[in-house]
């Protein structure tokens, strides 16, 4: 391995010697091919004509009102398929077939990372597989349905709770048996590296282009950006944009689900321990011996006991911030998000506007904060449904 | 205490390395069946203190690990049923776990303590060579062997690395992918075993995939100092779940068969 893949003392490679040799050459082509002018010409490309990028920063005026700051949204959900995961996909994909590869594994839990897999397995012409929980499975049985009618094959984890985690350990399991001709398209900035400095990579584009438009549309760097936290993919993107800028304040928002005092929850830097897990050391959600929890909370997306090494590392030197909102918060600017501006936020990203609510009252009304609408709710209509049924 | 050096310098076949998944189904039976695979013939043992996501193993191992941590194993009853199995016979004991469990446990405290318990070696599965330097001190200084495993994709570069490392063994994986029985033997473990005894003097054993006597023979025959058989064992746990009698019989008739088999 060229790097260390550290971020402070986080993150490293903790994987069986079997799948070493993988990630070294996954790390090889990712250096040489990130510095290939045809390489990210296409990536460009992509990005621009397929995925929709840039996204546009829009400035909620009805909801900023209401807060009493104002509030933009960086509309991710704007992209192909719905979510900022495309923008790994894309890029990751497009490294698999450089590399020759001819076969694509990723896990998924929203469906959201499955669905932007099947969708540039199709575009590339790759066999596709995903692994999902099956929890998830059923209650993201729209996202199932899209990735069958991609031409993807998803294959139920049983395991554990059935959701995220035990997705990852079967599609880790299944790729030492495959690594000769498989790519495993990791889905968030967790994992062994190079997954986290990828994942990063390719989401950077948020950050990038998040930090022009506010200069070019507010005149100024924003105070706060946040956003929601499971793996950390979409928050990585945006803060890597505003990282070195001192000011700007960074706010990562976790699920608290019923509460960090009830096991229901996935909030792992607020309460988690530093451990390893999939590859690399982080916070981890554990019992005293080690044992991971199973989680809990109202979106799959967020349903993981680990998260992204560098959110560790941007954790413990203090540059970013890391809350919790639990589900009902959620389920409330859900709504209020919903009606007031026209926008039906993924559960997900929901979290950090659902701390921005919190916020109302408590922050200056000349607080520009940038919120990482990181995907688009219909994919979770039904789980709102199930929470607040509306009164016909 | 008996080393890797005394048992296997003291063969003139292939040792047969049973491996169980500590508490497995329980406390008790785990410590009998343990006991049964001693007196049927097992040199050496390599013992799994199970965990929540085994990544590196199948579903049988897997299986093993959720029935173990429900009736309720840690990791310090895993020490003290090391310690029991121990007093029964002083046979080499290498474990085979995650690194979780270590770090949290604390690793000098965890190699002191298991030493103590009478390990011979810890086998942390995710846990390259690359890092290995986070657990060596700890091992050198509690007195274990350390070994490490290569895989039928590792390159000849780190296979310089891991044999620099090891004292105890080299746990070479028969194929690529995770524990679980198959129906034959890969063919390319012959010539990496080769290849591994002309760069190592340290006991060459192979593990992942074998469940047959005839599997363990042919590995034998390959040039193995020794055969590390998990699923297939942990799966005639897995089918005598109701009947303890019959599993510890048909644990130690397996493994009299392979013993028989290795010659």
């Amino acid at each position: 391995m060229e790097l260390k893949g550290r971020y402070g003392d986080f993150g490293g490679f903790y994987v069986p010697e079997v799948l070493m040799p993988a990630l070294e050459e996954i790390e090889q082509a990712f250096l040489k091919y990130t510095k290939d002018e045809k390489f990210l010409k296409e990536l460009d490309d992509l990005y621009k004509y397929y995925a929709g990028r840039p996204t546009t920063l829009y400035h909620a005026k009805r909801f900023s009102a209401y807060v009493g700051f104002d509030v933009y949204l960086k509309r991710e959900d704007l992209l192909h398929g719905g979510a900022h995961k495309i923008n790994n996909t894309l890029g990751q994909g497009l490294l698999a077939k450089y590399m020759g590869k001819k076969k694509l594994i990723a896990e998924t839990g929203a469906g959201q990372h499955g669905l932007a897999t099947a969708m540039i397995g199709a575009l590339l012409g790759m066999e596709t597989k995903i692994f999902m929980g099956s929890t998830d499975v059923v209650r993201q049985s729209v996202n199932v349905h899209k990735m069958r009618l991609l031409g993807s094959e998803v294959v139920p984890v049983s395991d554990g709770t059935g959701t995220l985690k035990d997705a990852i350990n079967e599609a880790l399991r299944y790729w030492t048996a495959t690594v000769d001709d498989t790519f495993y398209l990791f889905g968030t900035a967790a994992g062994p590296h190079p997954f986290p400095m990828i994942v990063r990579y390719f989401q950077s584009p948020i950050g990038v282009e998040a930090r022009e438009q506010c200069i070019n549309q507010i005149g100024r760097l924003p105070d706060i950006v946040t956003a929601c936290v499971g793996g950390g993919s979409n928050a990585i993107g945006i803060f890597s944009g505003f990282i070195n800028d001192k000011n700007v304040r960074l706010v990562g928002v976790e699920g608290g689900g019923k509460g960090i005092n009830t096991k229901e929850h996935c909030a792992t830097l607020c309460v988690g321990k530093v451990g390893v897990l999939h590859g690399s050391k982080s916070y981890l959600l554990q019992d005293s011996d080690g044992q991971i929890s199973e989680t809990e909370c109202i979106s799959a997306g967020l349903d993981y006991p680990g998260v992204g090494p560098e959110h560790s590392h941007l954790k413990d030197i203090g540059r970013a911030e890391y809350v919790n909102v639990n589900d009902e918060q959620v389920l409330d600017v859900f709504g209020i998000l919903t009606r007031m501006e026209g926008i039906l936020p993924a559960l997900e990203s929901s979290h950090s506007l659902a701390w921005v609510l919190t916020q109302k009252g408590k922050l200056p009304a000349s607080t520009a904060v940038v919120v990482n609408l990181s995907g688009r709710g219909d994919k979770d209509i039904g789980i709102v449904e199930e929470h607040r049924p509306l009164k016909m | 205490m008996k080393s890797y050096k005394d048992v296997f310098g003291s063969l003139s076949r292939a040792a047969m390395i049973p491996f169980f998944v500590i508490g497995d189904p329980d406390f008790d039976t785990s410590l009998d069946v343990i006991k049964t695979a001693i007196d049927a013939g097992a040199d050496v043992l390599e013992l799994g203190i199970p965990f929540s996501d085994p990544i590196a193993d199948g579903p049988t191992i897997q299986k093993a690990d959720i029935r173990s941590l429900k009736a309720g194993m840690t990791v310090r009853k895993a020490c003290e049923l090391i310690g029991k199995v121990k007093q029964y016979r002083d046979i080499p004991i290498g474990l085979l776990m995650y690194y979780n469990l270590i770090y949290q446990y604390g690793i000098e405290k965890f190699f002191a303590d298991f030493a103590k318990a009478g390990v011979n070696s810890v086998l942390v599965a995710d846990l390259s060579i690359n890092d290995a330097d986070e657990i060596l001190p700890a091992a050198k200084a509690a007195g274990m062997d350390t070994v490490f495993m290569v895989s039928p994709n590792t390159s000849d570069e780190r296979i310089k690395l891991i044999t620099e490392k090891t004292t105890g063994f080299i746990y070479t994986v028969a194929v690529l992918g995770v524990t679980g029985s198959r129906n034959s033997v890969s063919r390319s473990v012959g010539p990496l075993i080769t290849k591994l005894k002309s760069k190592t003097t340290v006991p060459v054993c192979v593990g992942f995939g074998i469940s047959k006597p005839e599997h363990a023979a042919e590995i034998a025959k390959d040039g193995a100092d020794g055969v590390i058989i998990g699923s297939r064992i942990v799966k005639i746990i897995e089918d005598n779940l109701g009947d303890k009698k019959k599993m510890n019989a048909e644990v130690g008739e397996f493994i009299r068969s392979v013993r028989k088999a290795l010659g």
